[in-house]
């Protein structure tokens, strides 16, 4: 009889404890927002500019808000637990910043409704409590694969990516054609690392390349393992990814894509705040300044930084869009006709290659 | 497809690379094994060798001295396992996975300040004629001086075990430690001092990452190097001729995996990725089919022991 008491008791407040009522008091201050991190903070890329983002917040709000933040967090059921565990200890609103934590937020969204889930880069929204948010990374890639292909002597240009999904392909594709603009005879060489951090594969891949003739190489991975090997190669160039990557200025690292997440994060905050936060996707690019180019080195000739700096203007003023047409799918058939923009659709759901790539992008 | 992107001479020059860390983990695991003792640590020294030779480095400017603090970082993490295990008699399984955990969080807690920073680098060793040799001059001659002593400490390793008489104390404490102990050998001490020499190769491994193939610190730069270095002695029957087959078997497909990709082969990446642990098992399971009258492995090991049993 004692034991059954104790296990009805165990079970009720197990329960409550999954409905988040005990540990949620009403009307706290200040608001808790939490963030959950793929990498270590310090992997000088991505999670390092979400922290950054993180940091803006605490500076912009002072004591109105508390931050939390988990690192290292797996793109496995770990990530449920991880979320879960952040919403019980008393998050109002949570930042799950990569990929593959769109299921787990869904999921802990489901359970916790009073509770905001913002997931990154993802596009399953499926309770009222989750937004979505990406930033235009072809738009940073187009200004790179331009100065990519000025430089490169070899024709060989190199892009080490993570995973083949939509944001990575567009990435791939964006470079390779204003790449291809500036220099028809240049050819992509692209490694799946299958992961977004793993230094010492990032630092092999980037090695394999320069074996094989590549002068430039692009990441689409987050550490700065392949900057360092190229910088061991000498006469290779790189692009920092994510994060500036200054120390590798100003060679080989001759510019860089930055992810400034600063001003996505402070108007949310600031909207749960006011009461006026709502469910939806935000995808913003170089206009909203959620993606920069940083500083383009003297490595780089005057005319060829003079034309990417050219570019930059022209896509934050919306005169230009890196997907214009004419473009043709690798297979030949037509992508976009003369003077058509690719939708947000269509990229969102960019899985070929364009003409001209060699090799299949893995299924 | 295009094959001929693909260089011979620097995919094998590649090859002598990556088997290094490998290499030096494993060799050192192998003499702790011959001395009967089973330290699955291996992993955990190895990352705490990687931040203490980083940390070496960085604060004295010589890449050299950090390999020097990688060894002794990674010796004086095993001789905590050498006094759990050969002073208390705790499991060796158990302790071992036990350090390969505390090691872990112990680089992660040393790491912390030293991401992103940047390592003085590691000279390649210039040798004036051979380093100009057509073929063997790159493949050979042009690397660093960790490769090459990793080489020599594997030499040395095989000439001990065999030529010396040192060398034969110790198999004797692997193989039988009640026998080497009524002959008057003290089988703790040559045990401690076998775990303290596989700790110091272990730190060597993790810092030949952190300094040379990455080289920088981030966490969890060995990414599981261990393991593959304590397969690689199993691979090996405890020999270290067959040690360094085997440590440039797994560094060779890791890159050649990489090149192929790069050199556009219609093999899909998931194979390729997960090639080097197949045929790791493959190894294994052949050679233990191959060996019908039973193991190779030490008689005493994994076994713990005390003189007054």
């Amino acid at each position: 009889m004692k034991r059954r008491t104790l296990l009805a008791t165990g079970a009720s407040a197990a329960v409550a404890a999954a409905m988040g009522m005990p540990v949620r008091a009403e009307g706290h201050e200040p608001l808790k927002v939490g963030f959950i991190y793929i990498g270590p903070v310090g992997d000088g890329g991505w999670t390092y500019q979400h922290d950054q983002g993180r940091l803006a917040v605490e500076e912009h709000f002072g004591d109105a808000v508390e931050t939390i933040y988990q690192e290292n967090v797996p793109e496995s059921a770990d990530a449920e637990r991880a979320i879960t565990q952040m919403v019980l200890s008393g998050a109002d609103l949570i930042f799950t910043t990569s990929f593959g934590y769109m299921d787990a937020t869904n999921t802990v969204a489901g359970k916790f409704p009073d509770v905001k889930f913002e997931h990154a880069t993802g596009y399953r929204r499926d309770h009222p409590n989750v937004s979505t948010y990406d930033a235009r990374f072809y738009e940073g890639r187009a200004v790179i694969g331009h100065i990519a292909g000025k430089m490169t002597k070899t024709n060989k240009i190199g892009y080490i990516a993570s995973f083949p999904i939509p944001e990575v392909i567009q990435g791939i594709n964006s470079s390779f054609l204003h790449a291809k603009k500036v220099n028809p005879d240049v050819e992509m060489v692209v490694i799946w690392a299958y992961t977004w951090f793993d230094p010492a594969k990032e630092a092999d891949a980037a090695k394999a390349m320069i074996e094989q003739g590549v002068d430039v190489i692009l990441q689409h991975t987050d550490s700065t393992a392949p900057q360092a090997a190229a910088a061991e190669a000498g006469n290779v160039f790189t692009f920092g990814q994510a994060s500036d990557m200054a120390a590798f200025k100003p060679s080989p690292r001759i510019a860089s894509i930055i992810d400034n997440w600063n001003p996505y994060y402070i108007k949310r905050v600031q909207d749960v705040i006011d009461g006026t936060w709502e469910s939806g996707h935000s995808w913003g690019g170089m206009a909203e300044g959620e993606v920069v180019i940083g500083e383009i080195t003297d490595a780089v000739p005057a005319d060829v930084k003079a034309e990417a700096e050219a570019m930059i203007a022209a896509i934050t003023a919306g005169e230009y869009h890196p997907f214009t047409g004419p473009i043709n799918k690798q297979d030949g058939t037509p992508f976009l006709a003369e003077g058509e923009v690719a939708t947000d659709l269509q990229l969102v759901q960019m899985d070929f290659y364009l003409e001209g790539m060699l090799g299949d992008i893995p299924s | 497809m295009d094959l001929s992107a693909i260089s011979p001479v620097l995919l094998l020059a590649a090859l002598m690379v990556a088997a290094t860390p490998i290499l030096l983990a494993a060799i050192g695991e192998l003499v702790v094994e011959r001395a009967g003792v089973l330290n699955l640590g291996v992993e955990g020294m190895m990352i705490t060798g990687a931040i203490c030779g980083f940390i070496t480095a960085v604060a004295t400017g010589s890449p050299m001295l950090g390999f020097v603090g990688a060894a002794l970082g990674g010796a004086a993490l095993s001789l905590l396992f050498g006094v759990l295990t050969q002073y208390l008699l705790s499991n060796q399984v158990a302790t071992g996975l036990a350090l390969t955990l505390f090691g872990i969080g112990l680089a992660s807690l040393l790491g912390q300040g030293y991401v992103g920073v940047r390592a003085p680098s590691v000279p390649k060793l210039d040798i004036p004629v051979l380093s100009d040799l057509p073929w063997l001059g790159p493949i050979l001659f042009r690397h660093d001086i960790i490769v090459y002593l990793g080489l020599a400490i594997v030499a040395a390793v095989w000439w001990f075990l065999r030529h010396s008489r040192g060398g034969l104390v110790l198999r004797a404490v692997g193989e039988n430690h009640e026998a080497a102990h009524a002959l008057g050998y003290h089988v703790t001490r040559v045990r401690m001092a076998a775990i303290a020499f596989g700790g110091a190769c272990a730190g060597l491994g993790g810092a030949y990452l952190s300094l040379v193939r990455v080289p920088q610190w981030t966490e969890g730069v060995t990414a599981g190097a261990g393991w593959i270095a304590l397969a690689i002695v199993v691979f090996a029957s405890w020999r270290p001729g067959r040690l360094v087959v085997g440590a440039f078997l797994f560094g060779g497909i890791t890159v050649l995996q990489l090149n192929l990709q790069a050199a556009r082969v219609q093999i899909p990446v998931e194979v390729l990725s997960m090639s080097p642990y197949i045929v790791t098992i493959v190894a294994l399971v052949a050679l233990s089919a191959r060996k019908g009258r039973g193991s190779a492995a030490p008689g005493s090991l994994g076994q713990s022991f005390h003189a007054a049993r």
